[in-house]
């Protein structure tokens, strides 16, 4: 099986492909529109800033590619958030894949000792849907480190609750998606990445 | 719920675990990346580790070592000690790092949170402050708490979130190494003050010590070192414990 993680101005790539290896899978690191089109499984991964990493997919075409994408996809941070159709983050528009908007966390005034902006930490979900949360429990916790969430609607696989209920996965078609970075999220970490080669296609 | 966080410190020495009690009387504690991973398996949430190598040599070890740890380890880590500059994050960065603290190079100067915010994001930049308290005032130290600064532990913390750092690490120079408790007072009123997360350190001796952080304290996470390295706590009768309070743990 043929594993491309997408390599585009963003972090976090390599910490992805860490996680594969330590499931004995490998991976290749690519921004080569044949390789990613020809692989079996594609990884959209990313830390960093919506609107210049948009303006960059963009540059390289990449925003095309990734929406023509027969096979499955999976967007991690960031790559969710761009996989929606618009982020409050430098206010750009953004694949469309997903209906769901990206906003920004704001804190309640009264509230400001309770809650911290980034969601910073290891949170529950619940709702689980799809086949990425197979073996997983709502007693579960991930890794999440965010400013910006997605709202939630028909395409949420899971929710997590800090400060409004927001999109902790999105699935729709082909395209799976987590907010929280399982290559993070220790042994249910690997699980879901596991799950996601794993998919019956 | 999210939950509190516990956070093993490591610190690394010519790509060797030490702690140093009161910064003196150094005793090596083991291989990071073995002792890294124990505590991942146990149930720590993150890890932090702090290069206390001077020399040049030394610092490209450490490199080496943060790509090690980045490939074993499968929960966040935080690097720090000695980063003064852009280059070197990058190299950590590129090497795998989650995040990386900075410290002394921060007070000296400030302008450096800005761009590695900018450059890195927020979510890189952890700034850690090492402060001592006298008749009710906060100095901020460098250098290992040895150094005292011109600057003040509430004005300098939201100097640097406001400048771009997502988290703040504040240890109590005055609760180092004494194992009696946090500084949960001003923990509390530091975590109000701020609206990024807080990391608090120096002073955890006892299970009753990390309650008392996260309820009195109101700490995001509490960071020890050698009450983990000696067996004194284990993470696991920690998280059994606080649970118990009621506290909410992975």
């Amino acid at each position: 099986m043929k594993i491309v993680i997408i390599k585009y101005n963003a972090g976090n790539i390599r910490s992805v492909d860490f996680a594969l290896q330590r499931l004995g899978i490998s991976a290749s690191i690519t921004a080569d529109p044949d390789e990613i089109r020809s692989a079996d499984r594609i990884i959209f991964p990313g830390v960093g800033e919506a609107s210049t990493t948009m303006s960059y997919l963009k540059e390289h075409k990449l925003d095309v590619l990734i929406c023509d994408l027969k096979q499955p996809v999976l967007g991690i941070c960031l790559g969710l958030q761009l996989m929606c159709t618009h982020s409050e983050e430098g206010d750009v528009d953004c694949l469309g894949i997903f209906p769901e908007k990206v906003k920004k966390f704001v804190l309640p005034i009264n509230e400001k000792s309770k809650f911290k902006i980034p969601h910073m930490g290891w949170n529950s979900l619940s709702g689980l849907r799809t086949p990425l949360f197979n073996r997983i429990s709502e007693e579960d916790y991930f890794y999440f480190v965010h400013s910006f969430y997605a709202t939630t609607g028909a395409d949420t696989a899971a929710t997590c609750d800090y400060l409004v209920p927001f999109s902790a996965s999105l699935q729709r078609d082909n395209y799976y998606a987590t907010q929280f970075h399982p290559e993070k999220s220790g042994k249910v970490g690997a699980l879901i990445l596991e799950n996601f080669i794993n998919l019956k296609i | 719920m999210l939950a509190k966080r516990l956070i093993p410190c490591l610190d690394i020495r010519d790509g060797q675990t030490v702690k140093g009690v009161n910064f003196v009387n150094i005793i090596n504690v083991g291989d990071p990346v073995e002792l890294g991973k124990l505590y991942a398996q146990q149930g720590a949430d993150e890890l932090v580790f702090l290069d206390i190598t001077a020399t040049h040599e030394g610092r490209k070890t450490f490199v080496e070592l943060v790509k090690r740890i980045a490939q074993n380890l499968d929960i966040p880590f935080t690097v720090g000690g000695g980063i003064s500059e852009l280059k070197d994050a990058e190299a950590l960065l590129s090497a795998g790092a989650d995040k990386i603290s900075i410290n002394s190079s921060a007070v000296r100067n400030p302008q450096l949170i800005d761009d590695m915010a900018r450059n890195f994001g927020s979510q890189f930049v952890v700034v850690a402050i090492d402060a001592r308290e006298a008749n009710d005032y906060w100095t901020v130290t460098v250098n290992g708490g040895r150094i005292p600064t011109e600057k003040e532990l509430f004005s300098w913390a939201k100097e640097a979130e406001d400048r771009g750092a997502g988290e703040i690490l504040f240890t109590s120079m005055n609760h180092d190494g004494t194992k009696n408790g946090f500084a949960n007072q001003d923990l509390a009123k530091l975590s109000e003050i701020l609206t990024i997360p807080l990391i608090a350190s120096g002073g955890a001796g006892t299970m009753e010590h990390f309650a008392d952080v996260f309820t009195l304290g109101k700490a995001d996470a509490g960071l020890a070192a050698s009450i983990f390295h000696f067996h004194e706590i284990a993470i696991p009768d920690l998280k059994h414990y606080l649970r118990g309070k009621g506290i909410c743990v992975r």
